[in-house]
């Protein structure tokens, strides 16, 4: 298990490296120019060009690659060109408030979606399990900005118990901090609810027609019994997986959130980027996010040896 | 429990939060236009930028509201009687903010880094003779020849304005943005609280030497009330018009024209225009390949112009939002003027520019109509401009992009099958337009002109003429020259003026009328 961790571990580098040549080339290749949206209209093509040459953008690709590279191997991200902040400083400015709106969304789907998907396969055909589908229809089906507005209207201007926007960090208070969290996580969770519940669902299904558990019902096991501790962990592979490819759902629903709810967070970092072509700031952040889902998929591997001993590795 | 000791137990748990809406009460929340990224209003032509600037530095010299330049850090000024001498004396006692005193030497290292990226700074550093320090409260500027706009030029609150710095600062390339944002302005930047895409505060500068005459927009007196102003950004204005309402912000600059219904109604918000000139909508050709380079197309066009369908689409049917009809000039600026505008005021007709444009020679090229999609009012303009244009028989290939990549398709020279382009819409600030030294639209200089490349050697004579006209009045002939031939040569066609209003919690009182949202006078009823 040792060996395996430190073979995957060790496997990330050459992934990396691919994506931050694909990064790197795909921003390269990508129309827009940093030196022309500083320089302003006032600028005659001669300013332009200084101001490219002064940020090294006159350079060749593969010279700037180069030199990227070397600098991300020693920690490394570069300046923002247009704040001149280090990279690494700007990420971990934001860092903190989008780990902690995924922690709180996963924390949120998770302990709502499971118990519904369980209870929708337990209820198969009831009201409750077509209530609980009718959910997951809406949740895939409605954008995250719109439960977002409607969100806001409702608990922050019509009641005013919420604020409408911004971020408290944790350290100034768990309530302050989940004050501003609580309907951005609902609003992201929205989704990652609706997915995790109808696979919950599906697969429990598929359990709770197996032999064992009729011979649990036999033997006199009660129904919560059967259902989360003989169903709900022979269903858990396919329900982890899920959870581990619904993280990516939630970097992409971090972007709007962050935005819609005006949280200072690596999402509306991100957008601000790639709209005024701050390459350092692009290419630093998507290595980030790539690294964090390479750690995700591991951890969801290892997580199976958890639910089935039968994974080894 | 008795009573004494409740009241002393109640006052206790009250206090941290009698104190923090104290705190609260002396902090300004503003939600700016959008995100500060860079902190050099030299280096950076953003508005933001210049807005950034605008209370951290100080100016030499201050535009008043009718846009004439006053003394602001300088005590006075005099020129010699050849017009070539300007000798300016500081005010007693200016400091920066860490403490230093300003001088001559940080004047003159400013307005040298200066010269080097803003247009009228070039020009002065084209007429410049020597600039030399007499004093350390008294230097001269020499030129080779006389510029009587020289004090408007030092004063000018447009992008890119010339920002006193300490010297150890202004002597950072010109092309390099600073580090060190040490002003010498009413309020200092806390860069060590800077989070570029979430919020810039600042606080209010105890050194400030403010002047003893009343605030007249960039001139005069710059009281600050409050001891710390935070400018929030919030990039959604769903948000930010929330924010505003649940008392979460006190001043949002840029309402979005859908939302203001809902603001108006709000009983602690007030919605009014501040920026006085705010911007000038701009149609723009590129002059280098067809049809565009055929002058009798671009004059077909004017017929069709409707200014008000403009205007209604970039900002709503509210016509205190906008003003029609706009010349070249910015309207309520003092060289706007009605020369020839009836060509945009007469009648208008479709059929009148098809005819127009049958007779021009147009042979059905194709026209790339950039339109820069995550910008609402250039989108609304471009799509106006496109349908005009498909109606009166141009072949129109709607091109809509992101303005980062728009700002870099306009700089190509190519043909329209190279990835070149025909045509896009935009605005220039107000202020930027309201002068020929700094009306880019307006210039003829060829390859180095603003993108379009026109050719107009009348234009830029007339131009030249303007930074030597000895007062208003030759100013103001010479702006009706420049505009007859603007209709004649339509290096472009201005699209009405569009004057977006600001909003803000009935509390806040003081606000500066005039431009950009301004921070000192302001106060919390």
């Amino acid at each position: 298990m040792f060996a395996y961790v430190v073979r995957r571990v060790l496997a990330t580098i050459p992934v990396m490296g691919l994506v931050a040549l694909f990064v790197f080339s795909l921003l390269y290749l990508a129309p827009g120019d940093p030196a022309a949206v500083i320089a302003g209209d006032q600028a005659t093509p001669q300013d332009v060009e200084r101001i490219r040459a002064s940020l090294g953008l006159d350079r060749p690709y593969l010279v700037r690659f180069g030199e990227w590279f070397f600098r991300i191997l020693q920690g490394d991200l570069g300046l923002s060109i247009f704040t001149n902040l280090p990279v690494t400083t700007m990420i971990a400015q934001r860092i903190e408030p989008t780990l902690s709106l995924m922690i709180l969304t996963l924390i949120l789907a998770i302990s709502i979606a499971v118990p519904m998907g369980v209870i929708a396969a337990w209820k198969q055909g009831t009201l409750i399990d077509r209530a609980v589908m009718g959910f997951a229809v809406l949740g895939f089906s409605v954008p995250v900005f719109v439960v977002g507005y409607v969100l806001a209207y409702i608990f922050a201007l019509e009641l005013d118990w919420l604020p409408v926007q911004g971020y408290t960090p944790f350290a100034r208070g768990f309530v302050p901090w989940l004050q501003n969290l609580i309907l951005p996580a609902i609003a992201l969770g929205g989704v990652y609810i609706a997915l995790i519940a109808r696979i919950t669902r599906a697969t429990m299904l598929e359990v709770l027609q197996q032999d064992y558990i009729r011979t649990a019902r036999a033997k006199g096991a009660n129904q919560s019994s059967i259902l989360f501790l003989h169903a709900l962990k022979n269903a858990a592979v396919p329900i982890v997986t899920v959870i581990g490819i619904g993280i990516a759902l939630l970097i992409g629903g971090a972007v709007v959130t962050e935005s819609v709810f005006a949280i200072p967070g690596l999402g509306r970092l991100t957008v601000d980027a790639i709209l005024r072509r701050d390459y350092p700031v692009i290419q630093g952040v998507v290595l980030l996010f790539s690294f964090v889902y390479v750690l995700v998929n591991l951890a969801i591997d290892l997580a199976y040896t958890l639910f089935d001993p039968r994974i080894r590795y | 429990m008795d009573r004494r000791s409740l009241l002393t137990a109640s006052a206790v748990l009250a206090a941290p939060r009698i104190a923090s809406a104290q705190v609260a009460a002396r902090t300004l929340r503003f939600v700016p236009q959008s995100n500060l990224a860079s902190i050099d209003p030299v280096w950076s032509t953003a508005v933001i930028v210049r807005n950034h600037g605008l209370m951290i530095y100080d100016t030499l010299f201050g535009l008043d509201a009718a846009l004439q330049p006053r003394h602001q850090m300088a005590a006075g000024h005099e020129v010699s009687s050849d017009g070539l001498t300007w000798t300016i004396g500081l005010r007693e006692g200016l400091r920066f903010h860490d403490g230093a005193p300003v001088r001559s030497a940080d004047c003159i290292a400013s307005i040298n880094r200066w010269s080097k990226r803003d247009v009228l700074g070039q020009r002065l550093g084209t007429l410049l003779d020597e600039m030399r320090a007499e004093s350390d409260t008294r230097f001269t500027i020499r030129l080779k020849r006389p510029w009587a706009g020289l004090s408007w030029a030092l004063g000018k609150p447009s992008a890119n304005m010339c920002a006193i710095m300490p010297e150890r600062v202004a002597q950072t390339d010109p092309f390099t943005q600073i580090t060190d944002a040490t002003g010498s302005g009413p309020y200092s930047f806390r860069r060590d609280l800077f989070r570029p895409g979430d919020v810039a505060v600042y606080e209010r500068f105890a050194g400030y030497r403010s002047r003893e005459e009343p605030s007249d927009f960039l001139a005069g007196a710059k009281p600050v009330h409050f001891d710390r102003v935070e400018w929030r950004v919030m990039p959604d204005p769903a948000t930010a018009s929330a924010a505003l309402q649940n008392n979460e912000a006190d001043w949002w600059e840029t309402p979005l024209p859908d939302l203001l219904p809902v603001l108006r109604r709000h009983r602690e918000i007030i919605v009014e225009r501040v920026n006085a000139f705010g911007n000038l909508g701009v149609l723009r050709f590129n002059f280098l390949h067809p049809p565009f380079n055929n002058v009798a197309v671009r004059r077909a066009l004017l017929p069709a112009i409707d200014q008000r369908a403009f205007m209604d689409a970039a900002i709503g049917t509210d016509t205190a939002l906008s003003h029609v009809p706009a010349g070249c000039f910015t309207p309520g600026s003092p060289l706007a003027n009605d020369e020839g505008l009836s060509v945009l005021t007469g009648p208008r007709s479709l059929d009148a520019a098809k005819a127009a444009l049958a007779a021009s020679g147009y042979r059905g090229e194709r026209v790339a109509m950039m339109s820069a999609s995550d910008l609402p009012v250039l989108q609304n303009l471009s799509e106006v401009a496109a349908d005009m244009m498909r109606r009166i028989g141009f072949n129109v290939d709607f091109q809509a992009m992101d303005w980062g990549t728009q700002i870099q398709r306009r700089a190509s020279r190519n043909g329209v099958d190279q990835g070149g382009w025909s045509a896009f819409c935009t605005t220039w600030e107000g202020l930027d337009v309201s002068v020929p030294g700094s009306h880019q639209p307006l210039r003829g200089n060829g390859a180095n002109a603003w993108s379009g490349w026109p050719e107009s050697p009348r234009l830029e004579a007339l131009r030249d003429a303007w930074f030597e006209a000895p007062d208003i009045a030759a100013e103001q002939v010479i702006a009706r020259q420049m505009q007859a031939i603007a209709w004649d040569e339509v290096p472009f066609i201005p699209l009405g003026q569009v004057l977006p209003p600001q909003a803000y919690r009935r509390s806040i009182t003081g606000v500066v009328k005039g431009g950009p949202a301004l921070f000192w006078g302001v106060r919390r009823a």
